[in-house]
């Protein structure tokens, strides 16, 4: 049986779709990071913070909400892992966990710009409803 | 009816950890034609090898099946035993119960059950096997050798010190390779020129190598031994054995805007030019695409500087056949292109370099005459960054760069920070890495000595992104030993670029039918125990085609792979594969369908006199197969209509037999 | 001791220079595929006579897989494109005579390409699982 903890990080994963033993530790995401400095934990952290199980640090701080979802994370990392992915999953938890829905699929339609990754529009909603 | 006996191996744990070894031995004691059976510890070593001499002689086997690992690995091994004890060597079968049993599965009963099923068809198979002879065929004492950088020379080299003629076929107009292009080496930091020049001109000076420069492989016919190669030699419209190289001309074509690709773009040659000053061949050649002459018939201004009268504007490309006995392959690498990799701003601004770009930079003979200057401005760079593993090291899910660590980069940025530290110790060096790689004699003490004596700084981090700001470059990193995000204002930023295989690699791999990994390496013949060796029979690797290499490896493999040479070049004659097609002629109705499926042209059909039932005789025309060309593909055998042709070894009853116990 | 449920059984004809040379890497990599798989070495596909694969399936044999190298990589230049053609000849006659295009494939295996191997005869076994025994071309009186 897996307890809490783990059965939560596994829905993370499962969320996000990404995969933290991947990652090597280079730092890239890091390095590229535009908020790096208004973050306590920083996105090479995000990763393996999530794959040693301390997510109740992780799911308190601010940090997660400084991230601008801008993805350039996701397209410099090398080993492909995808940090910003976590990050909207963790996101995506803290919310479920508190019981509230911020978003009804009525309010989607007239949010939609083509240009918009949407995964970038669901951050910001979640983020600025928070 | 034969007499087989069946040796089941446990190769240690590795087979009876998953196969009940003894129920294996037991199973097919009664199967038809088995008269022995028995299982030890280790087959392949010396005692498990007597075993199977000693099993022959008591019990008069005229057969044997070893169930062990794969036959690529021990069948050799077996097959000399068996010839050893006085059985044909090709009356030996390998049930391969290692590699495709006992490793890939998990529980004993499954493993058992297969490697039994395995056995069976195996014995199946010895059941109808026939002594087999192998031909021979002659060899061609000359070895040719593909690529003519530190790789190739040193093979060449060596191929021509036991005294066999080699031939060096290179691209570029001049031998050399990259090693040409670098200043220093490293952990010695001698100059690359002062040790790669004397041997090009050994090469040159050698009775037994000819240079094929400015030339290419265009096909390859044949098999070991007898290789028949046709080489391009690309029209260079200078005279070789004419020209002197006296460079007159390329100090008078008017033609001066040429991207100089010895110095990777980074300053112009004129159109005739020699590639620089220690090149051998050296002779000049002219660039086609770039000659006004050869463009718009007008100038000839080379013509007539040349007193020696070597320029021919009306050379045509020239194709060589020649026969080989050998073929190395030495064709290198190249960085990879950055196009994938912006953040790092390398097509924005001139000031964000690659590693072998900084090397021409440093080098005396390059665009600035040895003194680091910044290609945008020509100013003295005071704060360099090195970013590490750009492109090595990717997921193959990222999609960018190359999966496996390029391995030469951490030692070459190691010598780059320490010499410009060293020349320049106004100068703040950041060197920005994932690891530090430094397995070698002496290597780790050299990037020691850069640290604790050069003062360069090694952060633990990677360069996030280089944004190009006045005439300074923003780099953004990461320090993660610190937990900081860095910002540094760099005059200079470069970059280790990860290595691949030349581009010219895989249309060859095709052409010699050897085989290639996914990064378009050169696969070895065994990763460990044959690693210069192609699988196909004379063809050998030397060099970075078979992987990421520094110097002092690629001359070990080199010779290595020159001393393979010279082995095969020793030989009057080669044992040949007796598994080759072979025709009976009572059945063969005279189609002609074989003769076109072939790929080897190694069968003709020949007019033959026949004594017919009835006492009279008729000539009819058959299939013939020249032995010494088949190379027993079984093209022809399934394309034979009559069913007249078969495969020696792999005869359509003995692989009706094993599907037979397979499906039983 | 047999696993309960039912497994295919399957012939795999491997070519010595590649797909075989790849079947021995996932043994050392230790890659699973399962146990009813057997393989045949071949010197090359092309050696691979129809008449194995009828044979196979008349034997009742589930599914048989033909592996090659790579077009273009055949050891002996070649090869591959018969076995190509050949099969898909082949493959379409069994599929009208009622053996479903899914038991039969052909795949381009290289030597270094251990879990594509592995994972190649998994799918396999996988799909020809899904489609249950083959009755169509076996032969009864081959059954004891």
């Amino acid at each position: 049986m897996l307890n809490k903890d783990e059965r939560r990080k596994e829905q993370i994963l499962r969320m996000s779709g990404v995969n933290p033993r991947k990652c090597m530790r280079c730092g890239k995401c890091s390095g590229t990071c535009p908020s790096y400095d208004e973050m306590e934990y920083h996105p090479h952290q995000f990763v393996y913070m999530v794959e040693n199980g301390e997510l109740d640090a992780l799911m308190q701080s601010d940090s997660l909400y400084k991230c601008l979802s801008c993805f350039a994370c996701v397209d410099r990392c090398p080993r492909g892992v995808e940090p910003a992915k976590l990050v909207e999953a963790l996101r995506l938890t803290v919310i479920r966990e508190k019981g509230a829905n911020h978003m009804t699929p009525n309010d989607i339609p007239a949010l939609v710009d083509e240009d918009m990754p949407q995964q970038a529009l669901m951050s910001a909603m979640r983020k600025y409803a928070k | 009816m034969q007499r087989i006996g069946v040796f089941v191996c446990h190769c240690g744990t590795n087979i009876a950890g998953t196969v009940d070894v003894k129920a294996v031995a037991q199973a097919l004691k009664n199967e038809p034609g088995v008269v022995f059976s028995t299982d030890y510890q280790y087959m392949c070593s010396q005692a498990g090898q007597e075993m199977i001499k000693q099993a022959v002689a008591d019990n008069k086997l005229t057969g044997i099946v070893v169930c062990s690992c794969s036959p690529r690995m021990h069948e050799a091994t077996f097959r000399k035993t068996a010839a050893a004890a006085g059985l044909n060597p090709y009356m030996v079968e390998i049930a391969n119960i290692r590699e495709q049993c006992s490793w890939v599965h998990k529980e004993m009963p499954v493993g058992t059950e297969k490697a039994i099923i395995l056995a069976k068809a195996a014995v199946a198979k010895v059941n109808l096997n026939a002594p087999l002879t192998p031909g021979e065929s002659p060899v061609t004492k000359r070895a040719l050798v593909i690529g003519g950088g530190i790789a190739g020379i040193q093979t060449a080299l060596d191929i021509a010190d036991a005294g066999f003629p080699v031939d060096i076929v290179e691209t570029k107009p001049t031998i050399g390779g990259k090693m040409a292009q670098l200043d220093k080496t490293f952990p010695t930091l001698d100059c690359a020129a002062c040790i790669l020049t004397p041997k090009m001109v050994d090469v040159a000076q050698n009775e037994k190598i000819r240079i094929f420069s400015y030339s290419e492989v265009t096909d390859v016919k044949g098999f070991v031994g007898n290789f028949d190669v046709t080489i391009k030699r690309k029209a260079r419209y200078v005279k070789e054995e004419v020209c002197t190289g006296c460079g007159a001309c390329t100090e008078k074509c008017p033609q001066k805007k040429v991207p100089n690709e010895f110095n990777l773009g980074m300053d112009n040659r004129r159109a005739i030019y020699i590639p620089f000053a220690q090149a051998v061949p050296k002779v000049a050649t002219i660039d086609a695409d770039y000659c006004t002459m050869l463009k718009t018939g007008k100038c000839g201004v080379c013509s007539k500087v040349c007193t020696a009268g070597a320029i021919d504007y009306k050379a045509k490309d020239e194709f060589v056949e020649e026969k080989y006995g050998a073929i190395v392959v030495a064709t290198g690498f190249n960085p990879i292109s950055m196009d994938k990799f912006d953040e790092f701003a390398y097509s924005q601004s001139k000031d964000v370099i690659t590693s072998l770009e900084l090397e021409r930079l440093m080098n005396a003979a390059g665009p600035t005459g040895g003194t680091l200057l910044r290609p945008s401005d020509h100013e003295h760079p005071h704060t360099i960054v090195f970013v590490q593993c750009v492109g090595s090291r990717c997921s193959a899910c990222a999609e960018k760069g190359k999966e496996y660590c390029s391995k030469i980069c951490c030692m070459y940025t190691a010598k780059h920070a320490m010499l410009i530290r060293d020349k320049y110790p106004d100068t703040e060096v950041y060197v920005f890495y994932i690891d530090v790689r430094t397995p070698g004699k002496n290597f780790d003490e050299f990037y020691r000595r850069a640290v604790e004596e050069y003062g360069v700084h090694y952060i633990k981090g990677m360069v996030g992104k280089v944004t190009p700001e006045g005439k300074k470059l923003h780099v953004q990193a990461s320090d993660l030993l610190d937990n900081k995000q860095l910002h540094i204002d760099a005059d200079l930023v470069v970059l280790a670029a990860a290595i691949e295989p030349d581009k010219s690699a895989r249309p060859l791999a095709t052409m010699l039918t050897a085989s290639m990994d996914t990064n378009d390496f050169f696969t070895e013949a065994h990763p460990k125990l044959r690693p210069v060796e192609s699988p196909t029979a004379g063809v050998f690797l030397s060099g970075t085609c078979q992987g990421p290499k520094d110097i002092p490896e690629t001359v070990s493999q080199a010779g290595a792979a020159a001393s393979k040479v010279i082995g095969l070049l020793c030989k009057d004659k080669l044992t040949g594969n007796p598994c080759i097609a072979h025709s009976d002629e009572m059945m063969c109705n005279g189609c002609s369908t074989c003769e076109k499926v072939c790929p080897y042209g190694a069968i003709t059909y020949v007019e033959k006199e026949f004594r017919m039932p009835d006492r009279t005789t008729k000539i009819r025309r058959v299939a013939s197969v020249n032995e010494a060309v088949c190379q027993g593909c079984g093209a022809c055998t399934v394309a034979c209509m009559s069913g007249a042709m078969d495969l020696r070894g792999f005869r359509n009853n003995q692989i009706m037999a094993e599907v037979d116990a397979i499906c039983k | 001791m047999q696993v309960n449920e039912y497994q295919p059984l399957i012939v795999a004809f491997c070519c010595n220079w590649c797909s075989y040379a790849g079947a021995d890497l996932a043994g050392n990599n230790r890659l699973n595929y399962p146990a009813n798989i057997k393989i045949i070495r071949v010197p090359c596909s092309c050696r691979v006579n129809p008449m194995f694969i009828l044979r196979a399936f008349q034997r009742g044999a589930d599914g048989v897989i033909l592996c090659g190298c790579h077009p273009g990589d055949c050891h002996y230049t070649t090869g591959n494109y018969y076995t190509r053609r050949r099969m898909a000849l082949l493959f379409s006659m069994l599929d009208y005579l009622g053996i479903e295009k899914e038991r039969t494939r052909v795949e381009w295996v290289s030597a270094a390409e251990g879990a594509k191997f592995a994972e190649t005869m998994n799918d396999f076994a996988r799909t020809v699982a899904a489609l249950g025994e083959n009755k169509r071309l076996e032969d009864l009186r081959c059954k004891k």
